[in-house]
């Protein structure tokens, strides 16, 4: 077991060497391009496969239980000890990471985004699948943070080298704001460790009694916080988000979206919650404040991008949303509830389906159209979808569906527990104030439907019958068919039996939340 | 110059042979003092042998010189027996047979490491500089450059093992003298002689600061030795308090010159860009390793006593030094002549910065470890420091050699010329940066963070923090260029054989280091002693 996630967290590296190194006889395909291409696909798919192996070999009736451990050290210095480990709340974000990056792969193997050579973005894309997947599996404050600033490099090539208009800024404003987080995270992490004694993220959370004063924990969850809030992206510190969806090739914003989002929000369940509970108190109610004013202005963005005349471009119209849905995680987390912190996991792995499958369908409709313009899309009376590429309309419906939180899809649970939990929060927190938190984000989903909804009717509908003039647009490729078919799936399926995946997060955060004592 | 070093160190034993009246002639660890002097001999040697050498067969100086430098390295081996004791000698004898004038320790055998590997390194790319400047009307004088290197790399291998004012104070001289010449050596080169002067008269000005605060804390204790000091200023007579805290004080300008720190660094982007390329290289490196040495010893080892003033003074430059630097290479145009070597030289002022903060950490320390642990996080940082801007360095002059005018904007496109070296380039600059996959930047970066964490200067670490940020922005800049489409059609070119070792050496170094960055982290634990 412990063999295998290893693999998991070190093989991407490997297959990124592997990549810039030319192709051995035997496997050097039709050409240089699809040999690499091809290489990326196979590493990722034994990635995914190794996943799988470990979530069906992984002890479901002890979830709460680190399993697969390794615990070598490394840096003896810095007391950083290599310290990986699966439970409960890291196996489902490591499964989603495996499978959104296979997909990115097969998904690039039939279609490149137009830029340099094929063999860095392969490799970047493996280095970028490694830092995340080790950012689900490392139980090491400083290795967490060494996992945390992998992901940087490669996304920010791969936004600056294989992206659209304005990619540059859009690279530049996404890397200064998550570095500046990061160092600052950097920050409170030492913080925590060396006033504890120790960066070993189980000892921390087990420890009951650690040294760490309150006003060490107020100033380790301010800063740390503010790290994993650029991250996550919470408002205000949310405005690197949009420009770099808009500009990141497809799979980099299913990447971004679907996985490097994640790593911010499992950073608040993982270290803040359990290490740093009274400084987490303390800013428990401002954390949902700002979460909250995060839904709404989300939807409020989109509500204002969707409306015609706008120039709404969508991806950007989806990156908002995602801060919307952000909110609804960190409201979650912030009511330090058991109900509440697994409605916001579960939010999270329904956001990384749902909005992977928007971007992945919002890009292929760039790529036949040349625009993501919803004007230009729309013009005056609908870019009629339906009735152009039936397929491709239908599934963008689903998509918008799912992502508005319809009952049965993976969408709804997540943000109905986070409600439930900020309905009834932590004994210590003001209900009031939590109550009003619920009603304005209640509200904040009426909103989002709206939006979701006029962008189905502006974009999937319309008259058909002047499209003769206009040439038809390709519907579902099979490779599309192929990459889209298991989020759809597990869309549902997360939507009809929540339990299953529930069931994982519920033990392990109970015992989180419970200094250790299951 | 390095007569004036033998001088001291016979200085310094004369001294003690006069108090001693049982004893007139003190007997030397000559194995002690191998280092340094085996490299000054060879330094003397080279010089020699050059008046008897025909022009044909000057490239043999060079060889001689690397001999040297590598000889001298494998002396710090007998040294390493970490069972012994500190080594010492040039002792007073009497009752005050604690203080001596030379010591081989921990700490010293690191620096005399970093510094001798540092000068090896600097031979290698000052081999190619030379032979290309051999033909050209800008040559160089190699026989003159190799004993000027050797005789700063003497001194500079001397000063870490000072335990007294005067000796630190000459080896101080010893390092900078030589290196003024050869900074303004390029005959009929213009900018070189106007580096040097620029570089001469800051550093002297600096240096005689230095001089005036050693003869203050001087009268004030009536001793040069560092340990005397340590325990004298404790209790000085209430009236001479000030001049001491004066003494003390000015004591730090000449090494805070040598470290570039602010307001002391005006001189460096010019200086890098007027020298040679593998003279830059070595001030950065070497130059800066002076410095801090001589910071650490004076601060930790003389003044502990007045760690409040200190302190918070070496805080606020590494604040200063290191915002200057980073914002000033911030605003470097990558299409001005020589804009690469200004990028490198202004980061080095920021890196500077970075390097004094844990040494302003060990004046908030409490205990003894406390400030070993700090002093050793310096030390660590600045072997990865030097193992990764020698790196770049030595790409930079392999640019350098097709790209005379050596612009940011040349290396543009680097990748598709020469996919190892861009390849190699990035690692360093990254490392620099302090992010993956440059792993050894970042956790040099995590211990120097750690040890302003743990002293309590949480602001210095945001400062720090900021400066992280603004730094990559430039990094990053750079590294991306490599990586760009060329503009015109790739030239292969061939490297020369020094050059490929140096280049090779440093990434073999800063690979090894991120996989375990335990080698020089482990300064950081134990402390340097």
């Amino acid at each position: 077991m412990q063999f295998l996630l290893a693999l998991i967290v070190v093989g991407p590296l490997i297959g990124a060497v592997a990549a810039l190194l030319p192709a051995p006889p035997g496997l050097k395909g039709k050409s240089p391009d699809q040999a690499v291409l091809r290489h990326g696909v196979t590493v990722t798919g034994v990635i995914l496969a190794a996943a799988v192996v470990l979530a069906l070999g992984f002890d479901h009736d002890h979830p709460s239980k680190m399993q697969a451990t390794t615990d070598i050290s490394w840096i003896p210095a810095l007391d950083v000890r290599i310290h990986l480990g699966i439970d409960g709340i890291s196996l489902p974000l490591l499964v989603l990471t495996a499978l959104l990056t296979f997909l990115c792969a097969l998904y690039s193997y039939f279609k490149m985004p137009a830029g340099p050579s094929p063999k860095a973005f392969v490799a970047l894309i493996l280095v970028l699948e490694s830092g995340t997947l080790a950012t689900f599996a490392v139980l090491d404050l400083l290795l967490f943070f060494l996992a945390f600033e992998m992901v940087l490099i490669p996304m920010y090539f791969l936004i600056a080298r294989w992206g659209g208009e304005q990619r540059t800024q859009a690279a530049w404003k996404f890397i200064l704001y998550t570095l500046l987080g990061s160092v600052v995270m950097l920050l409170g992490l030492l913080l925590i460790g060396l006033r504890a004694g120790t960066f070993d993220m189980v000892a921390l959370a087990t420890d009951n009694d650690p040294g760490l004063s309150t006003s060490v924990q107020v100033i380790a969850v301010l800063a740390v916080g503010i790290g994993l809030a650029v991250k996550t992206p919470m408002w205000p510190l949310h405005s690197w988000l949009p420009d770099a969806h808009t500009a990141a090739p497809t799979v980099g914003s299913v990447l971004l979206a679907g996985v490097l989002l994640k790593m911010g929000t499992y950073g608040f369940v993982r270290i803040l919650l359990p290490i740093a509970p009274d400084g987490m108190e303390t800013f428990a109610p401002y954390l949902a404040a700002f979460a909250v004013v995060g839904i709404i202005y989300g939807s409020l963005a989109c509500l204002a991008l969707a409306r015609p005349g706008a120039k709404g471009d969508l991806k950007r119209l989806i990156a908002y949303s995602s801060v919307g849905h952000m909110g609804f995680v960190l409201l979650g987390i912030s009511t330090m509830t058991p109900t509440g912190v697994n409605g916001a996991l579960f939010a999270n792995i329904a956001h990384g389906l749902i909005t992977g499958l928007l971007f992945f369908l919002v890009g292929a409709l760039k790529d036949r159209t040349g625009s993501s313009d919803l004007d230009t899309l729309a013009k005056e009376s609908g870019a009629a979808l339906y009735g152009k590429a039936p397929r491709l309309g239908g599934l963008l419906a689903f998509g918008a569906v799912a992502s508005l939180g319809l009952p049965g899809l993976a969408g709804f649970w997540g943000e109905m527990l986070a409600l439930f939990g900020a309905f009834k929060p932590a004994d210590d927190l003001s209900r009031p104030a939590f109550l009003t938190f619920m009603a304005i984000a209640a509200f904040g989903t009426l909103l989002t439907a709206a939006y979701m909804l006029i962008v189905v009717r502006r974009v999937c509908m319309g008259p058909t019958a002047e499209a003769e003039g206009t040439p038809r647009l390709a519907d579902v490729h099979g490779y599309e068919f192929a990459a889209w078919t298991p989020l759809v799936a597990l869309t549902v399926l997360a939507g009809l039996w929540p339990a299953a995946l529930l069931g994982l997060t519920d033990p392990a955060v109970q015992q989180l939340l419970a200094g250790g004592k299951s | 110059m390095t007569v004036a070093a033998s001088t001291v160190e016979a200085g310094a034993a004369h001294s003690g042979a006069v108090e001693s009246s049982a004893s007139l002639i003190q007997s030397v660890d000559w194995v002690a003092v191998a280092p340094p002097t085996i490299v000054a001999v060879v330094g003397l040697a080279v010089l020699v042998t050059d008046l008897f050498l025909s022009d044909r067969n000057k490239h043999l100086l060079g060889w001689i010189s690397l001999a040297g430098l590598t000889a001298a390295g494998l002396f710090l081996l007998p040294l390493t027996d970490s069972d012994s004791d500190a080594r010492s000698t040039f002792c007073l004898s009497g009752p005050r047979a604690t203080a001596c004038s030379y010591t081989v320790d921990e700490f010293t055998l690191v620096i005399q490491l970093l510094v001798i590997g540092g000068a090896l390194l600097t031979a290698l790319l000052s081999m190619t500089s030379l032979k290309d400047a051999r033909n050209t009307d800008k040559e160089l004088p190699e026989g003159e450059f190799w004993f000027l290197l050797l005789s700063s790399a003497a001194g500079a291998a001397l000063l870490p093992a000072s335990r007294d004012l005067a000796t630190l104070v000459v080896a101080l001289e010893v390092a900078s003298l030589p290196a003024f010449a050869l900074v303004g050596l390029r005959r009929g080169d213009k900018r070189s002689s106007e580096a040097a002067l620029k570089f001469f008269l800051s550093s002297v000005t600096a240096t005689a600061v230095t001089l005036l605060g050693v003869s203050f804390v001087y009268a004030a204790t009536g001793t040069m030795h560092l340990t005397e000091l340590g325990e004298k200023l404790g209790n000085v007579d209430g009236q001479l308090d000030t001049l001491a805290r004066t003494g003390v004080v000015l004591t730090l300008v000449g090494f805070a010159f040598k470290v570039a720190a602010v307001p002391f660094h005006f001189w460096v982007p010019d200086t890098y860009v007027g020298a040679p390329l593998p003279v830059a290289a070595y001030l950065s490196v070497v130059g800066k390793a002076v410095g801090f040495t001589g910071l650490i010893l004076v601060t930790v080892v003389a003044f502990p006593e007045y760690a409040d003033v200190w302190g918070p003074a070496l805080a606020a430059l590494a604040a200063l030094t290191m915002t200057a630097g980073n914002v000033a290479a911030l605003r470097q145009q990558a299409t001005r002549a020589y804009s690469a070597v200004r990028l490198l030289a202004w980061s080095s002022v920021g890196q500077a910065g970075y390097l004094l903060v844990p040494i302003a950490a060990a004046g908030y320390a409490d205990q003894r470890s406390d400030v070993l642990e700090a002093t050793g996080a310096t030390v660590a940082y600045a072997l990865m420091y030097a193992a990764v801007n020698l790196g770049a360095f030595a790409v930079a002059a392999l640019v350098g050699r097709t790209q005379a005018l050596n612009r940011v904007s040349d290396y543009r496109g680097l990748y598709a010329r020469s996919p190892l070296s861009a390849l190699v380039l990035a690692f360093f600059l990254l490392c620099l940066a302090g992010l993956p996959p440059g792993i050894i930047g970042l956790f040099a970066k995590v211990t120097v963070f750690s040890a302003a964490v743990d002293a309590g200067l949480g602001w210095l670490a945001v400062v720090m923090a900021a400066n992280v940020v603004i730094a990559l922005y430039y990094y990053l800049q750079w590294t991306a260029l490599l990586f760009r489409a060329p503009q015109g059609e790739p030239v292969k070119h061939r490297v020369p054989a020094p050059l490929t070792v140096a280049i090779a050496v440093t990434a073999v170094l800063g690979v090894a280091l991120s996989g375990a960055p335990q080698l020089v982290l482990q300064f950081a634990e134990q402390g340097v002693r």
